[in-house]
């Protein structure tokens, strides 16, 4: 789904990825761990092909095809998603608005009909339900006054609305007490599938508790400097970076 | 949603001719000679079969602009005028005889008002509305006249009402808007050619949206409109007003004059959506539109409100302004002002509060893009009777890029102590983090704009009648292109 080759890019001229290396095939789920400043969420927007974020060297394939040539529009409209640390606001924007918006440019961008109003808000209420979201939510401006806890479960509500093969989930831990990581840990577990690959970016272990990964790689210096599997996260938990990371705080 | 989507078709579909309203319609026009003095003012006065008293008051006014200055205060910038190097009357010279009928009305001119989405015939018409279209100096068409007359409204060309109801455009006429009142209002007395009459009687609620569209079509003329709307007690009314013109790489000057009269508890509601040519992205030609609009709420528990969408013309000068004069009045004031490249605008109202319990309402959404320069100038002022007044003013600026401007201007005066005025100002900028957040979800930057700034405009756009909202929209994504990126 997702080939990552000697990764390097640069924000101001400043390098922050220096040769990542990374496969995730359709169906599994890796965790990005790693100190502040190891670059994680560079990575996530040099995937997702943020302006002003160069890629200086290597290359990223997704679905087998080079996309660094992409807009973020086009990424999205093909499938990928990224759950943002910080989501934006937008004032005077309804929820609603917005979501059939995003929903109906990525259908026309694919050569795929237009949900109308009835269908889109059929669909929309389905989603919500489940993911235990109430309608009134939707009406409100995007983002707008709405608690961390609720604008993480608008992103969880998004991803599953879009249904990308590839979500990218940005530290969705930050911000949230312990009914909230559950209620947004469930929710993203209900979208794991066979189709679907998953890259959860944490600085914490206590995510990966809810949201349980097949593999788990140590971001350091912009290179990943191990990977293993889910016991990996539990050792960083009980010796910190340090043991791991040279010169990590 | 839906409209979201229909800028974006418009984007595109105007993506080579971004001002899509820019063509000329050949057609033979009947041109006074250019220049402007005594004889020209007769000779339009004659044209149109005026009463004597009408002359009379137009020469007065052209006398007294003969002294006046240009105001030099707005916060625009514009080479000097040359008043002499125009023409004062164009009419196409089929529209003679005024039509009787829209079959007997040119049908170069009714494709025209096809063109800019404006069908005439009445079948066609969204239905509740009518329309009276303005092309150049005069009058071509109103439509559902007849079904106006039968709830007893008066909806007509002034030039008409001059002839069929003389008394009641003679006891109103400048008593809103006096013929001294301003160097541009004061042109308008002198020269005015057209523009529409509504009166509505006593207790009767407007079967429908009255509407005027008007459109300047021949080169170096200036258009000089003058409405006269009069809702009589208790009555209702609301009333649309739209504008274009032709792309032309000289500027044309719009000097339009507006006199709203509101009676005893009686409601007008005045919308605009002002798409006149703005120049092109060099800030080469353009409308220079400077009007004076102003409502006089004259009796008690009367109200007056302005909504306004202002995102053509080169250089905007105007005010909407509200007289509370009598007690338990109400104005307001909706505002989306849209400056792009070289544009300059300097928007605002005037609330003057002279009865008691007045109440004003003033939300302005200022959007700079380009390099160009947007104003928002208001004053709100309390007089000494104006016991228990209250006013309530949002201005919000929104900037895109950082070579464009914004400025607010507020003069408050308050000579009552019981009047309570509050001013909120906030300034914003679309930031990348929200373009990128959109894009994340699809939408490309262009749309993400567009939906940005119909979201900073909200509470504005909902003050329009509906067939206007969707227009609204679409204009709002379409002024603001090549704004990013």
């Amino acid at each position: 789904m997702l080939e990552i080759k000697n990764l390097q890019a640069a924000v101001d001229g400043k390098q922050i990825l220096k040769g990542v290396n990374l496969t995730i095939n359709a169906g599994e789920v890796h965790a990005i761990m790693g100190p502040n400043g190891s670059g994680k969420s560079t990575l996530s927007y040099v995937l997702s092909g943020r302006d002003g974020y160069e890629i200086t060297e290597g290359d990223i394939l997704y679905k087998g095809e080079s996309i660094v040539e992409q807009s973020p529009d086009e990424r999205a409209a093909s499938g990928m998603f990224l759950a943002f640390q910080y989501p934006l606001e937008i004032p005077g924007v309804p929820t609603m608005t917005f979501l059939r918006t995003a929903l109906n440019a990525q259908r026309r961008a694919r050569g795929e009909k237009e949900l109308d109003a009835v269908k889109f808000l059929k669909l929309v209420r389905g989603k919500a339900k489940e993911l235990q979201i109430k309608e009134e939510m939707l009406k409100r401006p995007l983002n707008v006054g709405f608690s961390g806890g609720e604008k993480k479960r608008n992103e969880v509500l998004q991803m599953s609305l879009f249904e990308p093969t590839l979500a990218i989930l940005d530290e969705t831990d930050s911000g949230l007490d312990i009914d909230a990581l559950k209620i947004v840990s469930d929710g993203v577990n209900m979208l794991r599938s066979p189709e679907r690959a998953m890259l959860v970016i944490t600085h914490y272990q206590r995510l990966l508790d809810y949201i349980v990964p097949d593999q788990v790689h140590v971001l350091a210096d912009g290179q990943i400097v191990r990977s293993g599997g889910k016991e990996l996260a539990k050792e960083l938990e009980d010796s910190g970076y340090g043991a791991i990371v040279p010169n990590a705080a | 949603m839906g409209a979201v989507r229909e800028t974006v078709d418009q984007v595109s579909s105007v993506a080579s001719d971004k001002y899509k309203y820019g063509f000329v319609t050949d057609i033979e026009t009947e041109l006074a000679p250019k220049g402007l003095n005594e004889d020209i003012i007769r000779f339009i006065s004659a044209k149109k079969e005026e009463p004597e008293w009408m002359l009379e008051w137009r020469l007065k006014a052209y006398r007294r602009w003969l002294e006046m200055d240009e105001p030099k205060w707005a916060m625009v910038n514009y080479p000097d005028i040359d008043f002499q190097d125009a023409y004062y009357y164009a009419a196409p010279k089929s529209n003679q005889e005024r039509p009787k009928s829209l079959d007997e009305v040119d049908p170069e001119l009714l494709k025209t008002y096809e063109k800019l989405g404006i069908p005439l015939s009445e079948q066609k018409m969204l239905a509740g509305v009518a329309v009276d279209a303005v092309f150049d100096s005069v009058s071509v068409a109103t439509t559902f006249k007849a079904k106006l007359e039968e709830a007893g409204v008066i909806f007509c060309p002034i030039s008409e009402a001059l002839k069929s109801h003389p008394d009641l455009v003679k006891k109103y006429l400048g008593t809103v808007v006096p013929y001294s009142d301003n160097f541009y209002a004061t042109l308008n007395s002198a020269v005015f050619s057209d523009g529409s009459f509504v009166y509505i009687p006593e207790g009767v609620r407007c079967p429908m949206e009255l509407s005027t569209y008007f459109r300047i079509n021949q080169a170096q003329t200036g258009q000089f409109e003058r409405t006269l709307i009069i809702a009589d007690k208790g009555s209702y009314v609301s009333y649309l007003e739209g504008c274009t013109a032709p792309m032309r790489d000289e500027n044309q000057l719009h000097a339009a004059v507006v006199e709203l009269v509101a009676l005893e508890d009686a409601e007008i509601k005045y919308s605009t959506v002002q798409n006149w040519y703005p120049g092109d992205e060099n800030g080469v030609g353009g409308i220079y539109n400077f009007v004076t609009k102003r409502g006089d709420c004259r009796e008690r528990n009367a109200k007056i409100s302005w909504t306004q969408v202002e995102t053509g013309s080169a250089v905007t000068w105007k005010y909407p302004s509200c007289i509370l004069r009598g007690d338990n009045t109400t104005g307001e004031f909706y505002s989306i002002a849209i400056a792009n490249n070289y544009q300059q605008a300097d928007t605002g109202t005037k609330m003057i509060h002279l009865g008691k319990n007045t109440s004003s309402r003033i939300i302005s959404k200022g959007i700079s893009a380009g390099k160009a320069q947007n104003t928002y100038r208001g004053l709100v002022s309390m007089h000494t009777k104006s016991k228990g007044a209250r006013n309530y003013t949002q201005c919000d600026s929104l900037l895109i890029g950082d070579e464009c401007g914004a400025h607010t201007v507020p003069y408050i005066e308050s000579k009552n102590p019981s009047a309570i005025v509050e001013h909120e100002a906030t300034t914003s900028k679309i930031s990348e983090d929200q373009l990128f957040y959109c894009q994340q979800r699809g939408i490309d930057e262009e749309e993400a704009v567009a939906l940005i700034v119909n979201g900073f405009c909200r509470e504005v756009l909902q003050q329009l009648p509906m067939e206007f909202a969707v227009e609204a929209q679409k204009l709002v994504g379409i002024s603001l292109e090549g704004s990013v990126g």
